[in-house]
């Protein structure tokens, strides 16, 4: 197993150098980050031809990517290209909000999801299957950024007619010194709660599309039906023998899922104003710096490689029929 | 709207009786008898063309133009005179929506058609030949597992500046093809191995031949279904684009960048992110409906039982 | 409800008394509900199986034969399988109404089975030794877990499980076809059950092997004294195996008999249709006589007899169509046949039980 994973994490270097020069090269060949002070008409040639020979802009890509990876490698990333700021400490600090609010948004979806999944297909066709179908048809239709904003209308509707807070609509904390202990919390909580419903939404709508089948499919399996020839008792079929084989494929379905919840953080960061990597992403693309752009795509880029070791070695755990040798 | 689902005519009747013969149909006939008897599909396929033709003929049910301004109704809350209500400079919202149904439908359509086109023709190659065709396929669905589709979108599109339908379609189209190309290529490489396809090599029919006439015709349900649940990923992602300001910007009035107007003016005025919202829900859902009727009606392994 | 004909209510021997049957069906009736309307899958079946014998239930793919004995255990799926009549008595009592505890109870103790696909039976993900454990734990929950797995180990002893100390602590996956199948059996029998159905247990199986888990069950039955009812399409199996016959057609009985009697005077055209598709060794023939046609549909299924459009004796006669055919004796009282026209197929031997080999 130990070798299994070292060895998994040697073959994802070439991965990860392969990964940095695609985005390398594509985030410079789509962005011109100069383009906006080129049509600046106060700006000179000679000024512009002085900031691109300063920071190597006008070197050959293949070059560039050279002292990219160098200073990515020995300067955390460097610094970005307009006012020189250190994109480190920021990227940190957003990374941490996000990966809280990320693992929290996944582990409240798969509770969720199993627990509607496997009930409604032990209860097919009952009314409680019929809603949850609806529902979860009508997630993979919604547009995560839409049910944010109808989210924060709705709350403000509540403000406007109540004059009561339930949620905040936008920021982490209430002020810079939001109290310890409990109020910190409940204020977190207050804030966090709106952007984790947006971003559960559609991740709790696939798991238990996902797990339904999943458990429909095993309890229409014929070690299923052994289970109950053996005289098994109900409950012990289901949770022994059923629940089981139908959780191990969720595994990969949530690993494959964690890539994508960066791409809602993108959207309810951006409208919630969280501090977090999407926020920090989609302001950095305004800014058309492609140095920050480039660090945020490598650390999802090895997040994402992580994640799906984890779930390769979790689905090992699970199925005795996959052995890492 | 539903088939007449009486009893079988009189000769199939009588070979269900004797049970010795089953009468051939079309393939076709068969998809299409079990795609109507799909209420849901059918209904959601009615729904979809009544929207989609209400974009279309915008400028003829309209009640306003779009961009023409109510002085005496800012911000106004929905009404008689303004179904769906106005924005803060007067335009009517109704218009604006159904203007922008036009937009979207127009990329949603387009990304549909543009990346079938690829998706078969990379993953008919990939599938048939291997080789260069596979490897690309292979390297783009490889980038696509470790970063985010909305993320490398952001970056295209940021680079393609003010965008308009069309630009932004052909963005979508040469990203997201690599799906379809999937199906495609895992149906060729099966396909590869079936007898009649080794049958018509051995009689000596050329690549293009047996690619078109044996391989393609098989495939063609699967590539249907795809294509239109491709029409409806792109609608959304058209949406998030330009709600974010990467997408199609204004006057042009598309659904997504009329909720960055409407989040612009206040979500206290609900109805300009209420109504476009909606719409982009409706369509979406009813696409993905028509897909699954369409899925059902093109497999007849997927035998359904009725409780 | 009309009369039914007692089937197979004789003795498997005339001359020694009557014993009672360990299970006895009557007017067995299955439906499903299908996209395409109601499946009659069993349509009033009705049969004895008596202590210590061999009965087999033969028939094509569809004819109801699996069903008929699942339906008894609750495993079919309900909805879409419903029982709309029909009585099952086993120990003095209905397993049709048996409360779905009782049954449970029932279910794997005394009334045990073996499944047709060893590759799909058996739970992947936990150990072969705590699966047959577990057949003999959830019905002797006092016994210690020790005792548990030393009798499982046993059993896979039983069943010819080379190793079987080592074995049982191993995977499904670990295991062939073969030893897969012997874990089935070897879990069938684990509570000595009175009653073992084994359901096409050799099906699935390489034709090598299929030899060796007939021995495992001859085994298995001796070991337990179980009347066995064995399920097949296979006629040879039936020849090797059976004391008596059962055949289907369309969710019907519609001959019931002695494997001798059946095998050298088969009254029913079926029959007599499913023995001349068999390969024979004795006649140098090119091709093998299939049944024309193909098995009705159970859905709008023919009036009169259901196999009347395929018969050749029926050639067309009105009453073929028109009549359904009830089970009755012929010949003698142990043989049923649901044919109008039985008599005519008198003198017609079958060909399995002609000698075979060298010296003919």
């Amino acid at each position: 197993m130990l070798t299994y994973i070292i060895r998994r994490l040697l073959y994802s270097i070439p991965v990860l150098v392969a990964t940095s020069f695609l985005i390398f090269t594509f985030v410079s060949i789509t962005g011109d980050p100069l383009g906006r002070l080129r049509s600046n008409p106060n700006i000179t040639a000679e000024q512009i031809h002085s900031i691109e020979h300063s920071k190597n802009l006008d070197k050959p890509v293949i070059v560039r990517y050279g002292y990219w990876i160098r200073d990515a490698v020995t300067k955390q990333f460097g610094t970005t290209l307009f006012g020189n700021r250190k994109i480190w400490p920021d990227l940190r600090r957003v990374m941490g909000h996000t990966l809280q609010f990320i693992l929290s948004a996944i582990i409240i979806s798969a509770i969720l999801g199993i627990a509607i999944g496997v009930y409604s297909a032990l209860r097919q066709y009952s009314l409680f299957d019929y809603t949850a179908t609806t529902l979860s048809f009508v997630g993979f239709a919604t547009p995560v950024f839409w049910l944010a904003l109808m989210l924060q209308v709705l709350m403000v509707q509540i403000f406007l007619k109540w004059n009561v807070r339930v949620f905040y609509t936008s920021g982490l904390s209430s002020s810079v010194n939001a109290g310890h202990g409990f109020h910190f919390l409940l204020d977190r909580v207050q804030h966090l709660a709106l952007p984790v419903i947006a971003l559960c939404a559609l991740s709790t709508a696939t798991y238990s599309r996902f797990m339904r089948a999943s458990m429909l499919e095993v309890l229409n399996s014929d070690y299923v039906r052994t289970a109950r020839a053996k005289g098994l008792i109900e409950r012990r079929v289901i949770m022994r023998h059923a629940f089981r084989n139908a959780l191990i494929p969720l595994i990969t379905v949530i690993a494959i899922d964690f890539g994508a919840l960066f791409a809602g953080a993108i959207v309810t960061e951006t409208i919630f104003t969280l501090d977090g990597m999407g926020f920090y992403f989609v302001n950095s693309l305004f800014a058309s710096d492609p140095y920050p752009v480039m660090a945020w795509l490598m650390v999802v880029a090895t997040m994402v490689i992580i994640f799906n070791l984890i779930a390769d070695i979790l689905y090992g755990v699970f199925d005795p029929r996959i052995r890492y040798e | 709207m539903t088939p007449p689902e009486g009893p079988a005519g009189p000769s199939e009747e009588l070979t269900y009786q004797y049970g010795l013969e089953i009468e051939a149909r079309s393939q076709w006939a068969y998809a299409r008898r079990r795609f109507l008897r799909h209420r849901l599909a059918t209904t959601s396929l009615v729904i979809l063309l009544l929207i989609f033709g209400a974009g279309l003929f915008a400028n003829y049910l309209a009640p306003y133009q779009y961009q023409e301004i109510n002085l005496n109704a800012l911000s106004a809350k929905p009404s008689l005179h303004h179904l769906f209500g106005t924005d803060s400079a007067g335009r009517d919202s109704l218009s604006r929506v159904l203007y922008g149904i036009r937009t979207s439908a127009r990329v949603g359509v387009l990304v549909g058609i543009l990346s079938t086109v690829i998706g078969t023709i990379v993953g008919g190659l990939a599938g048939y030949y291997g080789g260069w065709a596979d490897n690309l396929l292979m390297r783009v669905t490889d980038l696509f597992l470790t970063l985010p589709l909305l993320a490398v979108l952001l970056v295209a599109a940021k680079y393609l500046g003010h965008s308009t339908p069309t630009k932004l379609a052909l963005l979508l189209a040469f990203l997201i093809w690599t799906q379809i190309a999937r199906i495609v290529r895992g149906s060729f490489l099966s396909l590869r191995e079936k007898e009649y396809v080794e049958a018509a090599k051995a009689a000596g029919a050329g690549d293009l031949r047996i690619m078109l006439r044996h391989m393609l015709p098989n495939t063609i349900g699967p590539i249907v279904v795809s294509a239109t649940l491709t029409i409806g990923t792109a609608i959304l992602l058209e949406a998030v684009l330009s709600f974010l300001g990467f997408g199609i910007e204004p006057p042009t009035p598309a659904l997504g960048a009329l909720l960055n107007e409407g989040q612009d003016q206040g979500i206290d005025k609900w109805w300009l992110v209420t109504f476009p919202g909606v719409v982009i829900v409706v369509i979406v859902l009813c696409i993905n409906f028509v897909g699954d009727g369409m899925r059902d009606a093109l497999d007849p392994t997927q035998r359904r039982v009725r409780t | 409800m009309r009369s039914i004909p007692p089937s197979g209510a004789f003795a498997p021997n005339p001359t020694s008394p009557v014993p009672e049957p360990v299970l006895s069906i009557r007017d067995l009736v299955v439906e499903f509900s299908t996209e395409d309307g109601i499946v009659q899958a069993v349509d009033g079946v009705s049969y004895d199986l008596y202590p210590g014998e061999t009965l087999g239930i033969v028939g094509e793919s569809g004819s109801g034969k699996s069903v008929s004995t699942m339906s008894l255990l609750g495993l079919i799926p309900q909805p879409p399988g419903r029982i709309v009549r029909g009585e099952a008595m086993f120990q003095g009592k209905d397993l049709l109404k048996l409360s779905k505890k009782a049954l449970r109870r029932i279910r794997g103790k005394d009334l045990a089975m073996v499944f047709q696909d060893p590759m799909t039976s058996l739970n992947p993900v936990l150990k072969i030794g705590f699966q047959i454990g577990e057949a003999i734990k959830t019905h002797n929950p006092k016994v210690k877990d020790d005792a548990v797995k030393q009798r499982a180990v046993d059993l896979l002893k039983l069943v010819g499980v080379p190793n079987p100390e080592r074995r049982v602590d191993q995977y499904p996956h670990e295991f062939s076809g073969g030893m897969r199948q012997r874990a089935m059996i070897a879990m069938a029998i684990a509570n000595e059950p009175s009653v073992l159905i084994a359901d096409e247990p050799t099906t699935a199986l390489d034709v090598t092997i299929q030899a060796q888990i007939l021995e495992v069950l001859k085994k298995a039955q001796d070991e337990t004294h179980a009347a066995t009812i064995l399920i097949t399409h296979d006629l040879g199996l039936i020849a090797e195996l059976a004391d008596r016959v059962i055949v289907m057609y369309a969710g019907k009985v519609v001959e019931v008999g002695d494997v001798s009697t059946i095998f050298a005077s088969p009254r029913h055209p079926y029959t007599v249709g499913l023995m001349d598709s068999l390969p024979k060794l004795t006649a140098a023939e090119e091709w093998l006589t299939p049944i024309p046609g193909q098995p009705p549909s159970l859905i709008s299924r023919p009036p009169g007899c259901p196999f009347h459009p395929r018969c050749f004796l029926s050639q067309g006669r009105a009453r073929c169509r028109e009549e359904e055919p009830p089970l009755r004796p012929i010949d003698e009282s142990a043989h049923l046949t649901a044919c109008h026209f039985a008599e005519e197929l008198e003198g017609r031997a079958g060909h399995l039980v002609e000698p075979v080999g060298a010296g003919t």
